[in-house]
């Protein structure tokens, strides 16, 4: 036992940077990004689910206005994510999509309705029983993908998924193969409530900046302020199942390299997104929350560095050739060189500060005949 | 049905879901940047109104194209995580420019539909011509990777490991540039003639808003007639490849069940088990006389190969034909359309749009198009079989051992029929705004048309 631990040690430590790890962190660019935009945008359909109080339906016309223009563009950034791994990490996706065949699965049926229930509900008639029949395929469905996702990434991370011999898999039972590796796990389920609170505290953090109405505001900077202390919580909480499911994820959260400073960051940006929510600093929470999304997804990236897969198989194990490497990465750079452009463009558009609501746009339907009672 | 027929049939559920939108995606940005051009050159709001309807009906059937695309990425893993395993480094390129293709469609998709008042009118067209560049590459390069299925090269196969791999030349394998000339005419020709079919049909019932919809007529028929024109004479370059690739696929495409000279066969239905034809109409000589000049060259049939390395002798057959079809009837009425045209320049007969006949033709006509993507892809496909990738890899080798696939199938089926029905009425729903039904224009709270 303490062989094999040694092992597993020494090869991590001789690890150097090569270029899977280069893609691979690529990778977890792209993750981050996927986190912080399409994350927002499904946090903005968990508030449009519990939208309340007399603001109600403001409140989901500011999501809808925010959303909008930009939920497909932020999509792609898991359609990347993809590509890349299975460009780069073939063995490593074929693996993934067998054993977690039914989460993803049901991440997808998410997908797919929150893209098309958002756009119908757009398009099709303002009146009020049809855009609470599509408002409500799309919100459920906004809190149930996130969910999913991090139960994915849970269950890998705790090395819940691990390779093995097509002779040896044959042999499990149905559910130890394909069921039980994400559903009886009960970390996999924390880090999917803690990916759906942070998502939904990033909406509502960015929500504030979103509208100029004090009302409004004040609703978004509530549920910011309660949000974060879920995602407080659940991180906390997280963390404190990692040493019953994972002790190398739960040793690498704690002692790892770089590690402390890596906690006091997430902490220090926790803390100042609620100061600056608390005293009206919307921009300044928007960065800090910004950050603390970061440290988490690099944080949960660095503790489960070297492995792709936990426990046994690492990044530059289960890379494709050095050619395709290379050739995608070559691929990535130029590619970004006409992205990062076109996003700053996007965003200059719709999220600038004098880019707020404009009653002639297309699209964006304030229903008149909801006003209510 | 066994999992793997669960797999197959999910597969090609899913293909033929998305490539509709995926053709959309290419054809309607087209539509909707030329009419923007016109506004521009004319300062004609009708013109405007034309590209902000286009860019209604692009917004809602890209957003399920986009979903649908993404669950088509998770499930070349979820059903085939063999194939993704071996194929992924070696055409995992194409799939990479993709993904940026898609990236910046999106980007400028989501400025085109949202910034009409924040943006100058000149970028604002730009951006829709970015639109529909990018969605136009983005199909292309997909196609890339579904040719090397049919194509593969760029690696070698040593001891069932891919080794070797050059990732270029799997992008830019032998059926590449066929399929890509074939598929982006497809797209534009399907979309032309839909589009077409919508406006031919408020003309022909009458409406208030003729020129408009004489302005949006003559846009689509100018994007789809050409494309019609051109799109046999690629459809001869795509089988005389397939031909020299795939002499097996090619014949069960054209029902030369037999190798010897190869007749042409029209209809008729192939009998696995004897080699036959039932009811088919055959032209002696004349396939082989079309491939090579002489009506006694012997081409191989499908007994070239044992039984078990056919495609399904039927559907492939049957599939080819229908899209054949389509390709000639809408070929025929863009010869019409000419013919027409040409006579009216020299001051003979009615305009296009107050021709009753070649309206009724115009809206019949529009759906072949797409009947003719969905046929073609069949025959891609179908076949293919039993390969995934031809010749290296069989489709029974690649499904996962996942076991109820019956049920994901189900899912899936029941998620995209509902998806269908939504986006049917959406679109009725925005057509209808257009006048058609000459509804009181106050009643749908919508802009009047000019």
């Amino acid at each position: 036992m303490i062989d094999v631990a040694n092992t597993v040690a020494d090869t991590a430590a001789s690890l150097t940077w090569t270029l899977p790890h280069a893609v691979a962190g690529t990778m977890v660019l792209s993750l981050n990004a996927y986190v912080l935009l399409a994350g927002a945008d499904f946090g903005g359909g968990v508030w449009d689910l519990l939208a309340r109080g007399q603001t109600r339906d403001t409140q989901r016309a500011l999501i809808a206005h925010a959303i909008g223009p930009i939920w497909e563009a932020n999509h792609v950034w898991l359609v990347l994510v993809v590509v890349l791994l299975f460009t780069c990490f073939p063995a490593a996706f074929a693996h993934l999509a067998t054993v977690l065949h039914i989460p993803i699965t049901l991440m997808l049926v998410g997908i797919v309705l929150r893209g098309s229930a958002f756009t119908f509900r757009t398009y099709d008639s303002t009146r009020d029983a049809v855009q609470r029949r599509w408002g409500l395929i799309f919100s459920i469905s906004s809190v149930l993908t996130p969910v999913l996702l991090g139960v994915c990434l849970g269950a890998v991370a705790a090395g819940r998924v691990p390779m093995m011999p097509a002779a040896t898999a044959a042999t499990l039972s149905f559910t130890a193969r394909f069921v039980d590796p994400w559903a009886t796990s009960v970390f996999a389920w924390a880090v999917g409530a803690l990916t759906l609170a942070l998502f939904a505290s990033l909406a509502a953090t960015y929500l504030t900046v979103e509208t100029g109405d004090a009302v409004l505001q004040r609703v978004f900077r509530r549920r910011a302020l309660q949000s974060q202390a879920a995602v407080v919580a659940t991180a906390l909480g997280t963390l404190w199942l990692a040493r019953e499911a994972s002790p190398p994820l739960y040793a690498a959260l704690t002692q790892g390299a770089g590690v402390p400073a890596l906690h006091a960051l997430t902490a220090l940006s926790a803390l100042i997104t609620c100061w600056a929510l608390s005293r009206h600093h919307f921009r300044m929470a928007r960065l800090a929350i910004v950050a603390e999304a970061s440290c988490l997804v690099w944080g949960w990236a660095w503790a489960q560095f070297p492995w792709l897969l936990p426990p046994d198989r690492s990044i530059t194990a289960l890379a494709a050739p050095r050619i395709t490497l290379s050739l995608t990465l070559g691929a990535l750079s130029v590619g970004t060189l006409i992205l990062l452009p076109s996003f700053v463009y996007l965003f200059r558009v719709f999220k600038s500060p004098g880019a707020g609501f404009l009653p002639d746009d297309e699209a964006v339907t304030v229903p008149e005949d909801r006003a209510g009672p | 049905m066994s999992d793997l027929e669960f797999a197959r049939a999910q597969m090609a559920m899913s293909l033929a879901f998305h490539i509709v939108f995926a053709v959309v995606g290419i054809g309607m940005p087209a539509l909707m940047v030329i009419a923007e051009w016109r506004w521009l050159r004319t300062r004609d709001a009708m013109y405007l109104e034309l590209a902000k309807r286009w860019a209604k009906g692009t917004a809602i059937l890209f957003a399920v194209g986009a979903v649908s695309g993404t669950v088509l990425s998770f499930e070349l893993g979820l059903l085939w995580p063999t194939f993704m395993e071996h194929a992924g480094a070696v055409i995992g390129m194409p799939f990479s420019l993709e993904g940026f293709a898609f990236f910046t469609e999106a980007i400028f998709l989501g400025i085109y539909l949202y910034a009409w008042q924040r943006i100058p009118p000149k970028a604002h067209w730009w951006a829709g011509v970015v639109v529909a560049l990018s969605g136009a590459l983005s199909g292309a390069f997909v196609v890339c990777a579904n040719a090397w299925m049919n194509a593969p090269e760029g690696f070698a196969m040593v001891d069932g490991v891919v080794t070797n791999v050059d990732p270029i030349d799997a992008m830019f394998n032998a059926a590449a540039p066929s399929q890509v000339l074939h598929m982006t005419l497809a797209a534009y020709a399907a979309c032309g003639f839909a589009a077409a079919g919508v406006h031919a049909y408020a003309l022909r019932r009458g409406t208030p808003h003729r020129a408009f919809h004489r302005a949006a007529l003559q846009i689509a028929l100018m994007m789809g007639l050409p494309a019609a024109v051109l799109q046999p004479l690629s459809g001869d370059i795509s089988a005389r490849s397939v031909a020299e690739r795939q002499p097996v696929k090619f014949a069960a495409m054209e029902g030369h069940l037999r190798t010897g000279p190869a007749n042409f066969v029209i209809g008729g239905w192939p009998d696995e088990a004897t080699l036959t034809h039932r009811g088919a109409l055959e032209v002696p000589g004349a396939l082989s006389f079309i491939t090579t000049g002489s009506t006694k060259t012997v081409i191989p049939g499908v007994d070239q190969v044992p039984a078990e390395d056919r495609p399904p002798l039927a559907i492939v057959h049957t599939a080819f034909q229908i899209m054949i079809g389509c390709g000639m009837l809408m070929m025929a009425l863009a010869a019409w359309g000419a013919w027409r045209t040409w006579r009216r320049r020299r001051g003979q007969g009615a305009a296009l749009p107050d021709d009753r006949a070649f309206l009724l033709a115009v809206i019949l006509a529009s759906p072949l198009g797409f009947v003719a993507v969905e046929a073609g892809w069949t025959v891609t496909e179908v076949g293919r079989q039993p390969w995934i990738v031809h010749g290296i890899l069989r489709t029974a080798d690649a499904v996962t051992p996942m076991p109820g696939l019956g049920v994901t199938f189900a899912l899936f089926t029941a998620l995209y029929l509902g998806l269908a029905v939504a986006v049917v009425f959406l679109l009725r729903r925005q057509i209808l705004k257009t006048g058609i039904r000459q509804l009181p224009l106050g009643l749908t709270g919508e802009m009047p048309i000019p």
